[in-house]
């Protein structure tokens, strides 16, 4: 195994504060007392991501992630340290980054391929690969100036050229959230086959769900330091504990970082599990359509948790939460409240919740599982967030969360 | 996956093809990065062009009419109405002018290219210092295109131009772009720091301009002051103009000999001081370079 990327000891200052003086006049007029108010958003980072690997890098806003993935792209310059790469990369921090809005499409697909380092003759051989990507719309517009183009168009072909010069190396930043969902599912599945091809991805986010779905490793960062590398569990589960411990549960941003850890108000429980009970896994089926990936609106879900413990146990509450794509709790209940105990529990059981109609509409949702003692629910056995989920596609004319039964007459 | 120790990895990261990102890189790394750039370069000024020129009908006919309606407009006043006993003065004035049009107008533009592109720097990576130079590249295209207009006016007054000069041209000319493309690597970065600096050039050129013997005769200045060559081809500009004039306005002296305009000088002696140019600028455009590469690591969160 041989290294991608290789981060030695990097540290990287902002100047930042009140005034700024970048004008000839000013620094004469302020001359020696520049207020200089200085920030380390990278406090000296060491770390090898290897080649092949997706890499994530947690943490919550101003907490350096960012900064890390610029200084690997080579847009921002470490104040100390370096970063050295192997292999031809590509960076979509922003897509169409590049784009001159007074050239047309074909233009710019030709500077933006020499911006990410492609020759002239790879671009115009990849051409059409980069239209196709694009969609219809685009290549019918290739010959007009992109200032003409919607934000839409704008974002796939920037998408497409950034994706087109088969990168070694991937650095993505959140920004798979953007166009429409189709064209979402599009890009995902174009990074997903990178990923079997070899290529290197480091992932910025602060999804920790996204960190689990796709990532091998991951690192948290927080305030410009590295506070651990390890497996997608390990770091989630650091990430939270982190973000619990130095009290920013609820500062604002962390509203978005991280909502199962405040939005219900509940600590990160992960501190806490005992594991007495462990939950083994959390298995989607859709009764009704066995082999489609999603269900529509109005199907039935059936959601089985396999429970495994080392020693017999009179009962157990198991709690299931789902939750929208922005962390909203959209249901949830346990076995207690729902009247149906488990029952003593010995090595491994299976708690099936049976929704006959699942009424939500288009999006997708994550799963959340709790379990807890019968007796006290602060004895936390396990817990474990966006463990498996599901995709909804809505079929009928109406907009919104949840399909209501409506009915419309007139009098 | 394991969790490879720092330390496990790096033992093969030695070899060519490993891309460095540091505060040290050196002069001769960032040279070869421009070098790799090259049709990055070539790219961003067409797309320079291009975009000067989008939906204007004339087009490059534009970057024609301005010297074309200087010749125009000098054969009157000078010939006709303010005899300034330079004959086809006009050919005389766009010799020099040609020159300093193509420093004037690529200085200020080059100096802004940095913070022109900002969205660019702040968030693609590729060598900055192809901004600057794209923009001495657009001046070289607007020079070639001034140029015709001289030609054609050469042709159209069959003026004699001085066939053993003319291959001091293109040697002139590279010094020129490598000076220029010193200056404005320099300027373009100092530029993100101090933002006025490109009002502060407007006037430097300004006096620069009347300091250059372009339209007024070197000797002019060097018989009536006794100022000593040396002092005047201090002027790094001047060598330039003085060869421009020496080659295509093609006469030393005018009048039948009371005029006398530039100095009596072989082209070998008129060689030295663009050499000794070349070797310079050179050493500027490596000290410039050095001096982006200082300014850079902070360009992003200055713009």
């Amino acid at each position: 195994m041989t290294a991608a990327i290789v981060i030695d000891g990097v540290t990287k200052r902002f100047k930042i504060g009140g005034e700024r003086f970048d004008s000839l006049k000013d620094r004469l007029i302020h001359l020696g007392r520049v207020p200089a108010t200085e920030f380390w958003a990278l406090k000296g980072i060491d770390l090898e991501i290897a080649q092949g690997e997706t890499f994530g890098l947690l943490g919550h806003n101003g907490s350096g992630k960012s900064t890390l993935l610029k200084c690997v792209a080579g847009i921002l310059q470490p104040t100390t340290g370096q970063v050295r790469t192997k292999g031809r990369m590509s960076a979509l921090l922003e897509l169409g980054a590049g784009f001159h809005p007074d050239l047309t499409g074909r233009e710019n697909v030709e500077l933006n391929g020499l911006l990410l380092g492609l020759d002239r003759k790879a671009i115009a051989s990849r051409f059409d690969e980069i239209l196709e990507f694009a969609g219809p719309e685009v290549t019918n517009a290739i010959d007009r100036q992109v200032k003409f183009y919607s934000s839409g168009m704008y974002v796939r072909l920037g998408f497409a050229v950034a994706v087109s010069i088969d990168p070694e190396i991937l650095l993505v930043d959140e920004v798979l959230a953007v166009g429409d969902e189709a064209f979402q599912r599009k890009c995902l599945n174009r990074v997903k086959q990178l990923q079997r091809d070899g290529c290197t991805i480091v992932v910025v986010t602060h999804a920790a769900d996204q960190v689990r779905q796709i990532c091998d490793r991951a690192a948290v960062l927080d305030h410009g330091d590295l506070i651990v590398v390890g497996e997608p569990p390990v770091a989630i589960r650091t990430f939270r504990e982190h973000l619990f411990a130095t009290g920013r549960g609820d500062a604002v941003g962390d509203l978005l970082d991280d909502p199962s850890a405040v939005i219900d108000g509940e600590a990160p429980p992960s501190r806490r599990r005992t594991l007495k009970v462990k939950v083994r896994n959390v298995d989607v089926r859709h009764p009704g359509q066995p082999d489609r990936a999603y269900l529509c609106t109005g199907e039935s879900l059936d959601v089985a948790i396999t429970l495994e413990t080392s020693e017999p146990i009179p009962g157990v509450n198991v709690g299931l939460g789902i939750r929208d794509v922005e962390g909203r709790m959209v249901w949830t209940s346990n076995t207690e409240l729902l009247g149906t105990p488990t029952g003593p529990i010995d090595d491994v059981a299976t708690v099936t919740y049976h929704f006959a109609s699942i009424p939500l509409l288009d999006g997708g949702y994550s799963l959340h599982v709790g379990v807890v003692s019968v007796e006290d629910e602060s004895v936390i056995y396990d817990w474990i967030d966006s463990m498996a989920g599901f995709e909804v596609l809505s079929t009928a004319q109406v907009f919104g969360q949840v399909d209501l039964p409506v009915r419309v007459d007139r009098t | 996956m394991a969790a490879p120790a720092v330390g496990d990895l790096a033992d093969d990261f030695d070899d060519l093809h490993v891309r460095v990102i540091s505060p040290r890189r050196g002069v001769l790394r960032r040279m070869a990065d421009v070098y790799a750039a090259r049709e990055l370069l070539v790219a961003l000024v067409r797309k320079e062009l291009k975009v000067k020129y989008k939906d204007s009908a004339l087009g490059f006919v534009w970057s024609m009419l301005n010297p074309a309606l200087y010749l125009a407009v000098f054969y009157v006043v000078f010939s006709l109405f303010l005899k300034n006993g330079i004959p086809l003065f006009p050919i005389w004035l766009l010799s020099g002018l040609l020159v300093w049009n193509f420093f004037s107008m690529v200085l200020p533009t080059a100096t802004g290219t940095v913070i022109a592109n900002s969205s660019l720097v702040k968030k693609v990576s590729f060598p900055r210092e192809v901004l600057p130079l794209a923009a001495v590249g657009a001046g070289m295209v607007h020079f070639c295109l001034q140029g015709l207009v001289l030609l054609g006016a050469l042709a159209a007054f069959r003026h004699p131009v001085a066939p053993a000069y003319l291959w001091l041209v293109p040697i002139a000319l590279l010094y020129l772009v490598l000076l220029t493309s010193a200056l404005a690597v320099a300027l373009s970065a100092m530029n993100v720091y101090v933002r006025d600096l490109q009002h502060l050039l407007e006037l430097v050129l300004l006096g620069w301009f009347w300091m250059t013997p372009i339209v007024y005769p070197y000797r002019q200045v060097s018989d009536r002051l006794s100022v000593p060559s040396w002092a005047f081809l201090a002027n790094p500009i001047t060598p330039v103009v003085v060869v421009f004039q020496r080659s295509l306005y093609g006469t030393t002296t005018v009048n039948a000999g009371t005029l006398p305009l530039l100095p009596e000088w072989g082209s070998f002696t008129m060689l030295l001081p663009l050499l000794v140019g070349i070797v310079i600028s050179l050493a500027l455009l490596a000290a410039a370079i050095h001096l982006f590469g200082r300014l850079e690591s902070s360009f992003a969160e200055e713009m």
